[in-house]
């Protein structure tokens, strides 16, 4: 047993977490479903109409997000596509790649993937912190991602905010600011409240792009470990019965 | 036609042309295993079945994948997405990797405990290290396919230590990459590397490995040498034929595996960050270096070891050399491991002593590798460091301070 437990360690040891902790703004977690189907079709339309202008779904088909989403390829069609494309397309955009680098300096990058690869909570705080910030081309910064290309494109929703920072001494009594939070200075069509939880749908539509297979995946998964289990069971039967005679 | 094996019908016409029935005995059915096989022993049939799930799946994975920096990215998310179940196989395969390192590691850590790589058996270990370093370069090359930034930067970074070499090193980096920075040449060339070249040699010395130890006899928890006492048959007295006792063993030991396996694949993916790095979900981008390059965790203890030794004299040489030397050392091990006895549990507490500061420093190492280096971080890697290597030079001299236990004649259960 007590050699069970040391390999056990040894296996588990090197996947342990050991992402060091960033100083920067903390990070909200965010609450998905991704088995509430409401959730993730408000999410789409929110990312047809707000983000696909620059950001693309380069590796997201139409027809796979209607299927996985209950919903039928007319409906996906007429309320979904506004670039022409057809239903078993990828859902690109028609954004010129050098206008778009002329404009906001980069390219807007692809969000098929950007959930995992930042990860759903960066997403989720990254939506609700842009604020007012006169020193940048777009009059707005970004408390996870300073210093962003990105203008504020959900401004008609949310409203602007303007950052409240809280002045921290060291012990060397060198004195920082640190932001704290944000006061809305100018409310949007949206309530605060609304504005989370459209921002949740957003998030959960995100995180379902990135692996659009993930709740099959799941699904299966507990099968196949139900009968590797039982499996395991009976082959140590076998084993234990053809061991008897070893002495 | 009569044949040695006294086979009649289709198994004896093909018995006098080849040797089917011979092999199954000499392998299977009449090679005989210490009884004694603890839960240590699982690991090297379990290598090997995830050595085939790496082929398999390798197949099936290269019939969607386009080898070109154009394509690639994206081509891995078709299968994830497009191919029916590719999904299924794409993760078995990036599981796989990290779970081939899991075993093979827990395989050579077996390996170290029961002396198994002291005479007779210096080939086999020997083999096996020679896999290991297959193993290794075939990570690395297939790590670049997905062609993700982790991909595209881990690669530039480990190439570039070659050009750290004297003289040859910058013409040596260019020729590896077939460009000046990793390219679609580059990426051409792990991929025939990577699908081709190195499985081949890695089945090679497979075989070998295996060869090599029906040959000599497995070693087990004891140490004991069972082919030193035989009935009258000749069959050693503490054997038992390989097939069925440890086929049907090993089975149970295959399916805990797959559990273990299924419950990553089906749940986790991507190890939170460990087995499929995050920033490897964006696309290489030549032009953006990303903040912290970290290799695949089975990486990280040699890493750490690189990062650890500080340049010298004006060039940073000294921290690949130790690096290779970290894993060229281990070849020495049968002959610097100088104590008749093999197994710990007869070996003195100097040794118990030596190996674990051995393992400890090699996961503190394993653990560094994979963080962003601070000035007490890289004094912790400096001093782990220092323990690993320090392992081969003790090992030479521990008989003289170690005090050993008597060896039993036969084998024991514990």
């Amino acid at each position: 047993m007590k050699k069970i437990i040391v390999a056990l360690t040894f296996l588990v040891l090197p996947t342990l977490s050991l992402a060091s902790g960033g100083e920067g703004y903390p990070l909200e977690r965010a609450p998905i479903d991704p088995h509430n189907k409401a959730s993730l079709q408000n999410g789409a339309k929110l990312f047809v109409n707000y983000c696909m202008g620059c950001h693309s779904l380069e590796h997201q088909r139409y027809n796979r997000m209607a299927r996985d989403f209950g919903l039928t390829d007319d409906q996906v069609k007429d309320n979904l596509i506004f670039t022409g494309a057809k239903v078993g397309e990828l859902m690109k955009n028609a954004m010129p790649k050098s206008d778009a680098k002329r404009w906001f300096g980069v390219m807007p990058p692809d969000l098929t993937l950007i959930a995992r690869s930042r990860g759903i909570d960066y997403l989720y705080t990254y939506l609700q912190t842009f604020y007012l910030d006169s020193t940048r081309p777009f009059g707005v910064n970004n408390a996870v991602f300073p210093n962003a290309g990105m203008p504020h494109v959900l401004w008609e929703l949310q409203g602007w905010q303007k950052p409240i920072y809280e002045t921290h001494k060291g012990p060397d009594g060198h004195e920082t600011k640190v932001l704290k939070e944000f006061e809305l200075v100018q409310p949007g069509s949206m309530s605060p409240p609304e504005f989370k939880e459209a921002m949740t749908d957003l998030v959960n539509f995100l995180s379902y792009a990135g692996e659009p297979i993930q709740l099959t995946r799941q699904r299966v998964g507990i099968w196949v470990v139900l009968f590797l289990a039982f499996a395991s069971f009976v082959f140590y039967l076998l084993k234990k019965e053809y061991w008897k005679d070893v002495h | 036609m009569a044949n040695t094996q006294g086979t009649t019908g289709l198994v004896g016409w093909i018995d006098e042309r080849f040797p089917l029935t011979k092999s199954i005995r000499e392998h299977l059915t009449e090679y005989y295993a210490p009884k004694n096989f603890n839960f240590w022993y699982f690991f090297g049939s379990l290598a090997l079945l995830v050595l085939v799930n790496q082929i398999l799946t390798g197949i099936w994975l290269t019939m969607s994948y386009k080898p070109s920096a154009a394509d690639a990215f994206a081509s891995v998310e078709y299968i994830m997405r497009d191919v029916d179940w590719g999904w299924l196989i794409r993760y078995m395969h990036s599981t796989g990797a990290s779970a081939f390192f899991i075993m093979v590691y827990l395989h050579m850590y077996r390996a170290l405990i029961y002396g198994s790589y002291k005479k007779p058996r210096e080939l086999i270990w020997i083999f096996g290290v020679l896999i290991f370093v297959c193993l290794m370069a075939e990570a690395f090359m297939g790590y670049l396919l997905p062609w993700g930034q982790m991909s595209y930067w881990g690669a530039q970074v480990i190439i570039n230590l070659f050009s750290a070499l004297p003289v040859v090193g910058p013409d040596l980096s260019v020729w590896i990459r077939g460009d000046y920075v990793v390219s679609d040449a580059t990426l051409n060339r792990f991929f025939s590397l990577h699908v081709i070249a190195v499985p081949l040699v890695l089945l090679g010395l497979v075989v070998a490995h295996i060869l090599a130890l029906h040959e000599v006899g497995s070693n087990n928890p004891d140490g004991v040498e069972i082919k030193k006492l035989k009935d009258d048959k000749g069959i050693p007295l503490d054997g038992i034929p390989f097939h069925p006792y440890y086929t049907v063993k090993d089975l149970v030991g295959v399916m805990v595996f797959l559990l273990f396996f299924s419950v990553v694949i089906f749940f986790m993916p991507e190890m939170g960050g460990y087995f499929l790095e995050h920033p490897n979900f964006d696309p290489a981008d030549p032009l953006k270096t990303p903040p912290h390059i970290a290799p695949v965790w089975y990486f990280t203890p040699f890493y750490a070891i690189l990062r650890a030794v500080p340049s010298f004299a004006g060039t940073q040489v000294w921290g690949v050399l130790a690096m290779g030397a970290a894993i060229v050392l281990l070849f020495f091990l049968p002959w610097l491991d100088r104590s008749p006895v093999k197994s710990i549990r007869y070996r003195g507490f100097a040794f118990k002593l030596v190996l674990g500061a051995f393992v400890i420093s090699f996961l503190v190492l394993g653990y560094l590798g994979a963080l962003p280096t601070t000035p007490a971080r890289t004094s912790l890697a400096q001093i782990c460091s220092v323990i690993y290597f320090a392992f081969f030079f003790v090992l030479p001299i521990l008989p003289a301070i170690e005090k050993t236990k008597p060896v039993p004649e036969r084998v024991t259960w514990k």
